[in-house]
């Protein structure tokens, strides 16, 4: 059977499956649970600086958008770091750290932006016998307003400056935690690495909204009358985070940079997809606060059985395996055409693909009076609408077309060599050698 | 409870009131707000939907579950009020299984069908429990129409009709207008007097006269009628029963279950109903199964349908069959009557089974006797006196187009009339349809 354990900054946990720093982490109790449960380690609940603890709202703190069934897709919160007294969390982390030694256990801070701040807290938590930092970089709301969370990690240099402060101060990992709400994620992770930070964990929450009262005009969550933004995640977040990790993975200045990855996962897959994306690791939040901390017996389950599956027998045969096919859309194969296929066995004739087709994409299915829906080769330009809407697993695939065949479409025959936008005589930069990208 | 289940005869009083309670109550309780939510979920918005296809008033299903499930049900009870204004009542007693639901993509997909039906009712309850009409007359016209017989056809024709800006007088043969909805469908189908209720809301529409206790040939005539209006709708429905063929059927304890239906839909007391030991109804149309189940509802011991040709040629859907199964209503197929035996009042029901050869249906010379001491016959109705100016075909009133009959100004529809099955929804199709007809003629 496959060993599904992890070594992440040479921290060993009994599975790649952390706990994010989030409400789930912010006190032993809850820990203790989580370890029980089978959670491979946890990002502490951040902390803050010694003196009056930070204060929260009394109303609600989280919003959230529904999919079918109100199956919740994302989530947004306005909570701060931790509420509870420095003092209590050391204790407690201590505690849990000696009980559960084979668990990692990372400490998640803020501080104000001065040496002095990180200089006082470096040791204390050191002394509870944490296996690393993670720097809290990310928490958009609130913190931010603050010049901490957010405020830091939008701006690279003092990514770098407070990592270089860790670094030199501590002999533990550490971990910079990202924010995604900037324009371009490579920035921030390359000022970590050059502060010396040892791996970036990402993402953190995105500024959202997630609805708006409309019987009192307010966005949601509403604390008397008033709403702010607070920070999203959850399944709906997936998509953005997978491409910020991609892109750190990939860059150059940052290839081989250790990752933790974070954003919406909920099944061994997602965890799966993030790790062959280049992670390390994965960190949880949403879905246990919407299902509990047992979906990490699906998540070991599951990974390993793909892992036999596939031969892989560590997740280091698979971290970053995809990282080497995420490429630029100018290196995509231009000369690689596939057509819908709408298999008429599993086919329930709703019709979706015919109106998502007709009404807004191509007029490439056609429908008969007794509603049996058909891909026009001649019109059809793969483009995978129909496949998306489709509410049949596998009822529609995508057939590459071999290369000789005439495609219906344009008449020609389908080349069987690779070639991209960079030698297309469209393209006025066009240059003779087709060049394949990083 | 002065009797009990095996007290011999035709009885009352057969059961506790809490059974009485518990049988006569809603076949399929309305959705609680959550339950309409997850079933309005599972619909998929399908492309000129196969469900809407199959429905006979056109409904538009897809749009009303979206209405339903972004939270304006009575936005979706719109929907399906502008197609269908006894939208309530068909909600309640539509064969969905064989209409909206036996086509629904997720029928095919996974034998579970969205369920429509419940959803329509969750919608048409909402709004009609606000006690808002949502519709109003177009300027008033000046023309009067004549519309016979308030029952679906009848209803749905006048509705439409005043919707037009017509005045409509709105005629029936008995006491309180509603049809079939009013006096024919199975109690547990439509429960707390929805039938009138959904009368009276339908009304609200205002221009509608109901008089009651008159009918062709009852006060009525062409003649008169078609002078004295514009225009004439016939919706009289089958008011007569087609006869058993079988010796001693004029014993006492034999009877038409459309009465015995009709009684009991009009009891306050179910206890006060009577019902025999052992019943043996004769049919095995949706009919055959209202009086079945009831009368095994009452406290009947042992009921039999007995039809006689194969399950499958029943005209009750397979879902009536279950429900007849469930009750514990017994189906005995390829047996026709040929006796009933007692002295005065029925004891036994003799029969012969039967079997399909290429000559059509024959009794097979064997036979068997059945204890009964109720026989109810649902073999079928048929339309009552009509006039003789009025062309028929097939024993119903022949119509063209949107329910033209033989005589000029006059129109048709529902059971009384070809085409279609004979079912609430498709009289209401047909009652609207001609209510179109008959205004674009008066306007045209």
């Amino acid at each position: 059977m496959a060993d599904i354990s992890a070594n992440f900054l040479g921290i060993k946990s009994p599975n790649p499956f952390w706990l994010a720093s989030a409400p789930p982490t912010d006190k032993e109790y809850n820990v203790r649970r989580a370890f029980e449960a089978g959670w491979g380690g946890v990002v502490w609940k951040t902390l803050g600086s010694e003196g009056p603890p930070v204060v929260n709202v009394n109303g609600p703190r989280y919003g959230a958008i529904y999919g079918a069934d109100r199956r919740l897709l994302g989530l947004n919160n306005i909570e701060l770091i931790t509420d509870r007294p420095l003092q209590t969390n050391l204790r407690e982390i201590k505690a849990v750290k000696r009980d559960y030694p084979d668990r990692a256990m990372i400490v998640s801070l803020m501080v104000p932006c001065e040496e002095a701040a990180w200089k006082a807290i470096l040791p204390v938590v050191e002394e509870t016998g944490a296996d690393g930092i993670e720097l809290n970089f990310g928490c958009p709301h609130g913190m931010a307003e603050r010049g901490m969370g957010s405020a830091v990690g939008q701006v690279p240099e003092y990514i770098e400056m407070v990592a270089r402060w860790c670094k030199q101060n501590t002999r533990m990992p550490v971990i910079v935690k990202l924010t995604p709400n900037i324009t371009d994620i490579r920035r921030p992770a390359e000022a970590a690495k050059r502060g010396g930070a040892d791996a970036v964990s990402l993402i953190n929450t995105i500024n959202s909204i997630t609805s708006v009262n409309l019987d009192a005009m307010s966005p949601e969550p509403m604390i008397d009358g008033k709403g702010t933004h607070g920070g999203y995640c959850g399944p709906a977040v997936k998509p953005i985070a997978m491409n910020m990790v991609a892109e750190i993975a990939r860059n150059p200045e940052t290839a081989g940079l250790p990752i933790s990855g974070i954003g919406g996962v909920t099944t061994w897959r997602d965890a799966a997809e993030f790790m062959a994306l280049g992670c390390g690791n994965v960190q949880v939040c949403t879905a246990v606060m919407t299902y509990g901390f047992k979906i990490v017996q699906e998540m070991c389950s599951g990974l390993s059985a793909w892992m036999d599956e596939k031969g892989y027998s560590s997740v280091d045969d698979f971290v970053g395996k995809a990282v080497p096919n995420v490429t630029d859309w100018q290196y995509l194969n231009l000369n690689y055409i596939a057509k819908a296929k709408i298999d008429q066995d599993a086919c329930i004739s709703c019709g979706r693909c015919y109106a998502a087709c007709e009404d807004t994409s191509h007029q490439a299915i056609s429908m008969s009076e007794d509603r049996v829906f058909e891909v026009m080769d001649d019109e059809c330009v793969a483009c995978n609408l129909c496949v998306d809407v489709c509410p049949i697993e596998n009822c529609i695939t995508m057939e590459p077309m071999q290369p000789g065949q005439t495609d219906p479409r344009t008449g020609e025959k389908v080349p069987s060599e690779y070639s991209n936008w960079t030698t297309h005589p469209n393209n006025p930069s066009a240059v003779s050698e087709p060049t394949l990208g990083g | 409870m002065p009797n009990s289940q095996m007290t011999p005869g035709i009885q009352s009083g057969r059961l506790s009131a809490e059974a009485y309670q518990e049988n006569f109550s809603d076949l399929h309780p309305p959705y609680e707000p959550h339950e309409a939510a997850v079933a309005a979920d599972r619909c998929y918005f399908c492309y000129d939907a196969p469900c809407t296809t199959a429905c006979p008033t056109d409904i538009d299903i897809p749009m009303f579950i979206r209405q339903i499930q972004t939270g304006t049900p009575e936005e979706a009870a719109k929907t399906i009020f502008s197609q269908n204004i006894l939208g309530g009542m068909c909600a309640r007693v539509c064969p969905t299984e064989t209409l909206c639901e036996e086509v629904c993509v997720r029928e095919v997909a996974e034998g579970k069908p969205v369920e429509i039906g419940r959803l329509q009712r969750y919608a048409t309850d909402k709004l009609m429990d606000s006690g808002k009409h949502p519709f109003s007359r177009a300027t008033v016209t000046g023309k009067k129409v004549a519309v016979i017989g308030a029952g679906p056809a009848g209803l749905s024709c006048a509705h439409r009709l005043s919707m037009h800006g017509h005045d409509v007088d709105l005629f029936d043969a008995r006491s309180k207008a509603g049809g079939l909805n009013e006096f024919g469908i199975a109690t547990y189908k439509s429960v707390d007097g929805f039938a009138a209720r959904e009368v009276d809301w339908l009304l609200q529409i205002g221009g509608i006269s109901v008089k009651t206790g008159k009918a062709l040939g009852k006060g009525l005539s062409i003649d008169q009628l078609t002078t004295a209006y514009d225009a004439v709708f016939l919706g009289i429905g089958l008011a007569g029963v087609n006869a058993l063929r079988a010796e001693g059927v004029d014993k006492d304890g034999v009877s038409d279950a459309v009465d015995f239906i009709s009684t009991l839909r009009q009891a306050e007391d179910m206890s006060t109903i009577p019902v025999g030991r052992n019943v043996v109804v004769i049919g095995g149309g949706m009919t055959a199964v209202d009086a079945a189940v009831q009368s095994k509802l009452l406290g009947s011991e042992n009921v039999t349908i007995a039809y006689r040709r194969g399950r499958d040629q029943m005209g009750a859907s397979g879902f009536e069959q279950d429900l007849a199964a469930s009750a514990g209503v017994r189906i005995l197929e390829n047996a026709q009557p040929v006796k009933v035996h007692g002295n005065g009042t029925v004891q036994e029901v003799e029969f012969e089974y039967t079997e399909t050869t290429s000559d059509g249906l024959r009794g097979t010379g064997e036979t068997f006797r059945l204890p009964a001491d109720q026989l109810l016959k649902a073999i079928g109705q048929t339309l009552g006196e009509t006039p003789e100016e009025i062309t028929l075909e097939g024993g119903k009133i022949a119509v063209t187009g949107a329910g033209r009959t033989s005589v000029k100004n006059v129109w048709a529809g529902g059971d009384c009339a070809t085409g279609g099955d004979d079912l609430t929804v498709t009289g209401v199709a047909e009652g609207r349809d001609a209510a179109e007809d008959i205004h674009q003629s008066l306007m045209g």
